[in-house]
């Protein structure tokens, strides 16, 4: 056991590339993200899994990475929001998000986008939600589909509508889990 | 050089000569791209050398005094500091320009700020602030219950004809009350500063709201002159008034930072939002409207109850709106005001008017039903010629256009008795209420620059706390200068630029959007003079500039760049000034579990000018987000022995999800108020949450028949009624 505030070193692998550092084992994913790697585009809104902010995906999956630590994830590949696109190569989600004014203060926003990315690759893979009526068929892409599945990321801003809008549209330019996770 | 303005009397409409033709249009904002791809970099997203970590200590105890046993925790590993100096209690309140309230070694509720820790690491801090001893001495004698409250000192009150007797001789008469609970702001931001000391001075990248205030209010609290203190606020995730003054995060950093000699970081965590920073109080409303038989009001009657801690200069301004809103002459109000040991009261967005219009637009509806007159026509009915208590006419008010409009798109005439309209197991009902928001300018400077190369900057330290900010002074400059929007940049949050009035209010657009204006005017004025030709004749539009008989592209005109700022100030006008506007919300009410699903709601408002389609449609869907909320679960829940937040976090306390708003829909009518300001334009972002809520609860009666007195309308509060 190491003892109190020793660090371990860790890989992880951020937007494709490998990155080595040496972290307190109390060290959420999220802090490494943004206090260890400067990769400050995945947000704190909580620290507490209620707010999705935090969310980034690893090996594909959604998760919010305030809840997990930053050692459990030695090898994963993890995608945040700066490795989707930047500005001038923005990808297919994060124009939309513009376009439809999908945001106000942009906090909740790449927690938000994240969240879309896998949530369009569960779609793809036929998982059901709580408003899917049918179990035994693939879910259709409905308003209501949507709303739920996007239900963990808060915006206070309550730009809902907007991002409603955005990932209807954006959704058919957006692949599959295998492409996500490239 | 200054362009000037005192707003006393009517201005020209200049933005409706000029000819580049972006402003009011709903271009996208500039800082987008930035957002969406996480560059845009928040408060606790800085880093600065050598920096050390703070972590906030909360009282765990309501009412007493404390020690702090720093030798507990000093051999941690990664140990700094632990400072409970110039600790101050609560957030400041808006435009307060001053300290809030510090105690020394003194608790009033459970989880005011007491000490920060300061350690190498967050990990570390947060560890050290867990385990630090503290010793407390109790006072047990703690009031932590509204309910319970007998000693209500009378505040502010206001008579004028004879309400009780109005009301004995009227054909129809409601007198209700009305409860609203404690509301949180919740911005998904939390409250975070990094402070670093240069000498006497101190830098502090915090997340605020005012920062022309927040300067003065960080230099109170820490006992130095404000101009040894810069503020940076660039981008601010969210504030709805709980930005508005200086937090504990701010202070406790510049505190810490000048102990130690190096740059300090503090983030509140969630619960401490909720705790340290205001939230709105508490109501208790009393509502008693009276009408003749042909349904005109002859009086109005809004007395409101509310707490605070000791010595805030807050009270929650509940009767706001219904001082000019409707008409009759016999009018009463009063407000009660009493001390808690709770979370301060302050600011959240649409103070007053998001819980007064709740009550008022509830009993105006149930007068409306025992008037046996429909919601939309009997408040047409009751809009007044001139301001129903001093008699000043009214700068604009679409109030009319608005109902009528919105209740023409929303197909308001399908709406049936209560009970009448059923869909399976679901009652349907639709709702109806007014929204009227005082419309305010402040003071406010900005820098206008026109380069040679064809380009604008504009620098002022207002913020953009998601309100459209950026996109919006950039619009107004493009449209000034003749330039295309993507010509212009804008520079906002840092206390180096020319002082703007802050967000706050709904006055920030227009007011700081005025100054820009002012200073793009004084440099149209120059570019006429170059060009030969009066101010007037002027024409700028993609680089070029054409009057008299020239034409020239202003790369040739300029030889070098022209700065000019802006300044606004407001003047006095004898005119009632606000923003209007109705709401329409459909309700499906589930008849065995009381559960309400909101179907669709249009807001119809009338702002003067629209500056930016986009974004203000967007406020707008915040304000009825918000209404949703207020209306049907967000309740800050205290303990009533101790006063403390019970639903300290956003897993218990419900702001909206996605699944919870239907489609919406917002609707524009057009206007210009030339009383409000140069650009004629009035606030929108509280506008849009100005009854709201109530257009949802009066759709839950016409539903299924139950009113819920008692917000929010929670499934309990109506199954029993069915
Ligand atoms: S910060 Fe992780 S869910 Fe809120
Ligand atoms: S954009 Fe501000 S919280 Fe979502």
């Amino acid at each position: 056991m190491p003892t109190l505030g020793s660090a371990m070193k860790i890989t992880l692998n951020v937007n494709g590339e490998a990155r080595s550092l040496d972290v307190d084992p109390r060290v959420a994913l999220l802090d490494a993200l943004r206090t260890h790697l400067d990769l400050t585009g995945s947000k704190k809104g909580c620290d507490h899994g209620q707010c999705g902010a935090c969310t980034v995906l690893v090996n594909g999956r959604r998760i919010n990475s305030c809840l997990t630590l930053a050692v459990m994830h030695e090898g994963d590949e993890i995608t945040t929001i700066e490795g989707l696109g930047e500005p001038g190569s923005l990808s297919p989600l994060q124009k939309s998000f513009v376009k439809h004014d999908g945001y106000q203060c942009g906090y909740c926003t790449p927690g938000q986008i994240m969240s879309a990315k896998g949530m369009i690759a569960e779609f793809n893979m036929g998982w059901p939600s709580n408003v899917t009526d049918d179990l035994g068929t693939a879910p259709d892409f409905t308003e209501a589909e949507i709303k739920e599945r996007m239900s963990g990321n808060l915006c206070r801003c309550s730009a809902y509508p907007g991002i409603c809008h955005a990932i209807r549209e954006a959704a058919p330019d957006e692949g599959t889990i295998e492409e996500a996770a490239e | 050089m200054t362009e000037h303005l005192k707003m006393d009397k009517v201005q020209p409409r200049l933005l409706d000569e000029t000819g580049q033709g972006v402003i009011s249009t709903p271009m996208p904002r500039p800082e987008g791209p930035l957002k969406v791809s996480g560059r845009a970099t928040y408060a606790a997203e800085w880093k600065a050398e050598n920096m050390a970590q703070g972590f906030m200590v909360r009282a765990g105890i309501p009412k007493g005094s404390y020690k702090i046993d720093a030798d507990s925790v000093k051999d941690m590993p990664g140990f700094l500091g632990v400072y409970s100096d110039h600790m101050v209690r609560n957030s400041a309140q808006g435009t307060m320009n001053t300290n809030p309230v510090q105690l020394e070694h003194e608790i009033q509720y459970l989880g005011q700020p007491i000490a920060v820790v300061v350690a190498e690491t967050f990990e570390q801090a947060r560890h050290i602030a867990e385990s630090l001893k503290v010793d407390y001495t109790r006072d047990d004698d703690v009031a932590g219950d509204f309910d319970a409250v007998t000693d209500w000192k009378e505040g502010s009150s206001q008579d004028q004809g004879d309400l009780d007797d109005a009301i004995a001789k009227a054909a129809f008469a409601v007198d209700s009350t009305y409860t609203t609970p404690p509301h949180n702001s919740a911005a998904m931001e939390p409250h975070a500063a990094l402070a670093s000391w240069d000498g006497d001075k101190v830098t502090v990248r915090a997340s605020l709201q005012m920062l022309g205030y927040n300067r003065n209010e960080i230099a109170d609290s820490l006992g130095i002159d404000a101009a040894n203190v810069r503020l940076l606020s660039p981008y601010v995730g969210g504030g709805f008034g709980s930005k508005l003054g200086i937090d504990p995060a701010s202070v406790s950093a510049a505190v810490a930072s000048r102990h130690l000699g190096r740059p300090v970081r503090v983030v509140l965590h969630r619960n401490n939002v909720f705790e340290m920073i205001n939230l709105r109080t508490q109501t208790r409303q009393r509502v008693r409207l009276a009408a003749d038989s042909n349904g005109k009001m002859t009086a109005v009657g809004h007395e409101n109850w509310q707490t605070n801690l000791p010595d805030e200069p807050f009270a929650e301004p509940v009767d706001t709106a219904t001082h000019f809103l409707y008409g009759g002459e016999n009018r009463r109000y009063g407000q009660y005001t009493a001390v808690l040991n709770r979370s301060a009261s302050g600011s959240v967005r649409a103070p007053g008017e998001a819980v007064g219009m709740l009550a008022l637009e509830n009993a105006v509806d149930e007068l409306a039903e025992v008037a046996g007159i429909d919601p939309v026509e009997f408040r047409l009915r009751n809009i007044p010629d001139t301001h129903p208590e001093n008699g000043n006419a009214y700068s604009s008010r679409s109030l009319a256009q608005c109902l009528e409009e919105g209740a023409e798109k929303f197909g308001w005439s399908q709406r049936k008795s209560p009970k009448e309209r059923r869909e399976g197991e679901w009652f349907i009902g639709m709702g109806v209420a007014s929204a009227a928001r005082t419309n305010i300018l402040m003071e406010s400077k900005a820098r206008v620059t026109l380069n040679p190369d064809g380009t604008a900057l504009v620098e002022t330290d207002m913020t953009d706390i998601g309100t459209g900010t950026y996109a919006i002074l950039g619009q107004i400059a493009a449209e000034m200068l003749g330039l295309p929007t993507d010509k212009v940049t804008v520079e906002l949050g840092d206390t180096d630029l020319p002082t703007a009035s802050g967000s706050g209010g709904s006055w920030g657009a227009s007011s700081s959007g005025s100054s820009v204006f002012l200073g793009a005017k004084a440099i149209r004025a120059k570019i006429a003079d170059r060009l030969g030709c009066s101010p007037e004749e002027l024409r700028l539009q993609d680089g070029v500039a054409t009057g008299g008989n020239n034409r020239r592209p202003l790369t040739e005109l300029l030889e070098g760049p022209i700065s000019e700022e802006g300044h606004i100030e407001p003047g006095d006008q004898d005119v009632a000034q606000a923003g209007f506007g109705a709401h329409f919300a459909e309700v499906a009410v589930n008849s065995v579990t009381g559960e309400v699903r909101v179907r669709r709601m249009l807001a119809s408002m009338a702002a003067g000018r629209i500056l930016n389609a986009k974004t203000a449609q967007s406020q707008v869907w915040g304000g009825q987000i918000w209404g949703i909320g207020s209306a049907l679960t967000e309740e800050i829940q205290h303990d009533r022995r101790t006063g403390h937040i019970v639903n300290n976090d956003l897993a218990e306390y419900h702001v909206p999800v996605n699944l919870d708003v239907p489609d919406l829909q917002v609707h524009f009518v057009d206007e210009r108020d030339d009383y409000a300001n140069p650009i004629q334009s009035k606030g929108i972002g509280e506008l849009g949450l100005s009854g709201a809520g109530a257009a949802v609860t009066n759709a839950i009666y016409n539903a299924c028949g139950v009113r819920v007195y008692d917000y929010p309308a929670t499934p309990d509060k109506i199954f029993p009624h069915l």
